[in-house]
C-alpha cells in the first residue's frame, strides 16, 4: 500500500476535478451567451410580443420532420391590433398573473410544472375551443370563472382564483405569444385548431 | 462523564448544537411534505376533495417547498454536526449561525402561512415580492428569496472561517467551494421576466445546478464523512474517491444541464449537448455505489452505526437507480419528446430525491442521535432494532412502490396521451380517464399511505433509539480489530 499509481493518487484526481468543473462551466458560459441571443424576444426562435397581433398556425416542416410555429396573415388579438411596447405590456402582465395565480402547480408550460392539469404551450392553439371566432372570449370567461364551467371527464376542475377581466385578456396575450415559441416540436403530432386561410 | 442512552446537549460540540436544532426543523418538515403530497394525491382520486379549500396547486407547492427546505435544512445541519470534527477547531461565529436558524426558521413560517391562508394574488409584482413567485421549486416569494441569501451567507461565512482558521481537509476544500457554487446558482432565479424562455432557461440553472451537480457533489462530502465515521475508512481513500466524483459529477452535470433546453425554445444543438452529457451523469453514481459498498464490505459490514450505514447504502443505491437509472430512462431527446412533462417525471423525481438526497439526511439524522446519547452502542443488536428497520423498509418499499405507480401510469399517457392522440387538450383528459392511469394514481395513494407509515415509525425510532442501550458505541480501533 506504501506505493501509489500516478492514476490512484489524490493530487491527480483533485487536479482533473478542477479542470473538468471548469472547463466544462466555461463551455456552459459560451454555450448561454449564444442561446441568450436565439431566444431574445424578436429572434427567430422566440418571435417579438406583437405576434399577437398575427394568425398562429402549428405546421409540420418538411425538412426539420417536426412541426413548427407559422406566423401567418393580421388578426389582432380582442380585434386591437398593438404596437410592440402595448404588446409586450400586456403579454408581462399575463406571464405575471401565471405566476400570481401559481398556473404551473397545476399546469405545464412548455412542458415544464405540474401533470394535474393539461400543457398550456400550444393552448391558443388547441381544438377543444371549438372555433376561433368565439376562441378569445371563450378563453377569458374561462378563466374568470372556471369552476362552474363543463371541464372534461376526469372530474377535475379549475377554481376561481379571482382572476379579473383585465388578467385573463393578458393571459389569453401570453397564451398566444407562447404558442409562437419555436420549441423544437413539441408537444409531438399535436392538431391544431383548424383556422381557414 | 455522559451517562449512555440519556439525550443531553452536553455531549455535542458547538456545531453540533445547532445542528441538532436544524435536524429538527427538518423532520417536521419532512413530515409535512409527506401530509401535503397525501392530500394532493388524494386529489386525483376525488377532485373535489378540499376543492376551492386548499387546492391541488396549493398542496403540490406546499409538497415541493417542504421537500427543498428539508433538504437544505438537513444539509445545513449535516455540515454544522461536522465542521468541529473536520476542521479540528470550534465553529467560528457559532452565535450568529445560532441567530440565523431562527431567522430562517421563522421566515419559511411565514412563507408556509402565506401560501396556505393567502394562497395566490393579484397579477401585480407585488405578488411575487409578498406571496408567491409562482415558479415550481423556487415559489418563495422575492423577500424570502433576499432572507435566503443573507442566512446562507452567514452559514457560509461560518464553515469557510472555521476551515480556514482550523484545518482545511480535502472533504472542507470540496465542501466550501462547492457551497459557493450552490448558493450563486440561486441568484439566477431571482428576477423577472415577460420572456417565457428565457425564464425557464435560468430557472433551470438553479434546479438542475443544485439538484443534478452541486447538491451531489455536496451530499458526496456528506458521505465521505459518514464513511469515515461509520466504517472508519482511512481518510485518503475517501477523498481520493471524492476528487473522482467531483470530476465525474460536474464533467457530466454541467453540460447534462441541456437535457432542460430541448422544448423550451432553445437551439437545437442542446439536443446533442444534453443527450450526450446527461447520458454520463449515471457514472458517478456507479462510482459512488462501488465506493460505499466496497469500502463496507472491506470492513466486513463493521461499523459502529448500523442504522446509519443502512441509509447510507440505501442512498448508494437510491442515488444510483432514481437519478441514475430513471434520469437516463427519459432522458434522450428521442423519447423524451413523449416523457416530458408526464408521470414519468414525477416518478424519476420521487426516487431521485428520496434516493439521492431523503436517505443520507436520514443517516445523519442517526449519527446524531448517537452522540447526543452519549456515543451509544448502535451496532448489532441495538434495543428495540425492529423499529429502525421497519421504518427503513416501510419507506423504501412506499417509495419504489410510488415511483412504479406513477411510471405506469406515465407510460400510459406517454403512449396514449402523446403518441396516438397528439397532444391535445381531448388527448390529456383520455389519456387521464384511462383505467391504467387511474389504477396507477390509486397504487400511488396505497403505497404513499405506507410511506406514511413508515416516517411515523421513523419519527419514534429517531425519539427513543438508544435510549434503553448500556453499551458504548463500538470504537474505530476496535473495528479494524474485528
Amino acid at each position: 500500500m506504501s506505493h501509489t499509481e500516478w492514476w490512484a493518487s489524490e493530487s491527480f484526481w483533485r487536479k482533473t476535478a478542477i479542470w473538468v468543473t471548469a472547463g466544462s462551466f466555461v463551455a456552459l458560459i459560451f454555450l448561454t451567451f449564444d442561446t441568450m441571443s436565439q431566444i431574445t424576444a424578436g429572434t427567430k426562435r422566440v418571435p417579438a410580443y406583437s405576434v399577437i397581433n398575427k394568425r398562429i398556425d402549428y405546421v409540420f416542416d418538411k425538412q426539420r420532420n417536426f412541426q413548427v410555429p407559422v406566423i401567418g396573415v393580421e388578426e389582432p388579438l380582442f380585434g386591437k391590433r398593438l404596437t410592440e411596447e402595448e404588446a409586450e405590456a400586456l403579454v408581462s402582465k399575463g406571464k405575471l398573473t401565471t405566476q400570481a395565480k401559481n398556473c404551473m402547480n397545476c399546469h405545464t408550460l412548455l412542458g415544464n410544472g405540474a401533470y394535474y392539469a393539461p400543457d398550456l404551450t400550444k393552448s391558443w392553439l388547441d381544438p377543444m375551443w371549438g372555433s376561433p371566432s368565439v376562441r378569445e372570449q371563450l378563453m377569458v370567461e374561462f378563466l374568470m370563472n372556471p369552476q362552474d364551467k363543463l371541464h372534461n371527464i376526469t372530474g377535475r376542475r379549475m377554481p376561481n382564483l379571482g382572476i379579473t377581466e383585465e388578467e385573463a385578456r393578458a393571459t389569453v396575450a401570453f397564451l398566444k405569444w407562447m404558442s409562437s415559441i419555436d420549441t423544437n416540436g413539441f408537444p409531438n403530432n399535436f392538431k391544431p385548431i383548424k383556422q381557414e386561410n | 462523564m455522559a451517562i449512555l442512552g440519556k439525550l443531553d446537549s452536553a455531549n455535542l460540540n458547538g456545531g453540533q448544537k445547532l445542528a441538532v436544532k436544524y435536524f429538527t426543523v427538518a423532520l417536521v418538515l419532512f413530515g409535512a411534505q409527506i401530509l401535503f403530497g397525501l392530500l394532493a394525491g388524494i386529489q386525483y382520486l376525488k377532485p373535489d376533495f378540499l376543492f376551492g379549500i386548499l387546492d391541488f396547486s396549493v398542496n403540490r407547492m406546499v409538497h415541493i417547498n417542504a421537500l427543498v427546505v428539508w433538504l437544505l435544512f438537513g444539509f445545513i445541519g449535516s455540515v454544522y454536526w461536522m465542521l468541529e470534527d473536520e476542521s479540528g477547531i470550534p465553529v467560528v461565529g457559532l452565535g450568529l449561525g445560532n441567530l440565523i436558524f431562527w431567522i430562517f426558521t421563522l421566515a419559511v413560517a411565514v412563507v408556509v402561512v402565506v401560501y396556505l391562508l393567502i394562497q395566490v394574488g393579484s397579477g401585480e409584482h407585488s405578488t411575487i415580492w409578498l406571496i408567491n413567485e409562482g415558479r415550481e421549486y423556487i415559489e418563495a416569494p422575492r423577500w424570502a428569496d433576499i432572507g435566503i441569501v443573507v442566512c446562507v451567507l452567514a452559514f457560509f461565512y461560518n464553515v469557510a472561517a472555521t476551515f480556514a482558521k482550523g484545518r482545511y481537509t480535502g472533504v472542507g476544500g470540496v465542501l466550501v467551494l462547492d457551497l459557493i457554487a450552490l448558493f450563486g446558482l440561486y441568484l439566477a432565479g431571482m428576477f423577472y421576466t415577460p420572456n417565457v424562455s428565457v425564464d425557464q432557461y435560468w430557472w433551470w440553472w438553479v434546479i438542475h445546478l443544485w439538484v443534478e451537480a452541486t447538491w451531489e457533489v455536496l451530499v458526496g462530502c456528506l458521505m465521505a464523512y459518514g464513511l469515515m465515521l461509520t466504517l472508519g475508512v482511512r481518510r485518503k481513500i475517501v477523498e481520493t474517491w471524492l476528487y473522482i466524483e467531483v470530476a465525474l459529477m460536474f464533467g457530466s452535470g454541467i453540460l447534462g444541464l441541456g437535457h432542460h433546453y430541448f422544448w423550451i425554445g432553445t437551439p437545437e444543438y442542446w439536443f446533442t449537448i444534453g443527450g450526450f452529457f446527461s447520458a454520463l451523469e449515471p457514472i458517478p453514481l456507479v462510482a459512488m455505489v462501488v465506493h460505499s459498498v466496497f469500502d463496507a464490505g472491506a470492513h466486513k459490514m463493521k461499523n459502529t452505526n448500523h442504522p446509519a450505514l443502512a441509509w447510507i447504502i440505501a442512498h448508494a443505491f437510491g442515488n444510483f437507480f432514481g437519478a441514475g437509472v430513471w434520469g437516463f430512462m427519459h432522458t434522450l431527446p428521442q423519447i423524451n419528446l413523449y416523457t416530458h412533462g408526464t408521470q414519468w417525471t414525477a416518478s424519476h423525481g420521487h426516487l431521485a430525491f428520496f434516493g439521492a438526497y431523503a436517505t443520507l439526511v436520514i443517516a445523519f439524522f442517526y449519527i446524531a442521535l448517537q452522540k447526543w446519547r452519549g456515543n451509544v452502542w448502535m451496532s448489532g443488536g441495538i434495543a428495540g432494532a425492529w423499529r429502525w428497520k421497519w421504518a427503513m423498509i416501510l419507506l423504501n418499499l412506499g417509495m419504489v412502490g410510488m415511483v412504479m405507480a406513477m411510471l405506469i401510469s406515465g407510460y400510459e399517457q406517454s403512449q396514449i396521451e402523446r403518441a396516438i392522440e397528439g397532444s391535445t387538450w381531448m388527448g390529456y383528459f383520455t389519456a387521464q380517464a384511462h383505467p391504467w392511469f387511474v389504477q396507477g394514481m390509486w397504487w400511488r395513494q396505497v403505497f404513499g399511505w405506507m410511506f406514511a407509515a413508515g416516517f411515523v415509525l421513523l419519527a419514534w425510532d429517531l425519539l427513543t433509539i438508544g435510549g434503553r442501550e448500556k453499551r458504548p458505541a463500538l470504537q474505530h480501533a476496535e473495528l479494524a480489530a474485528a
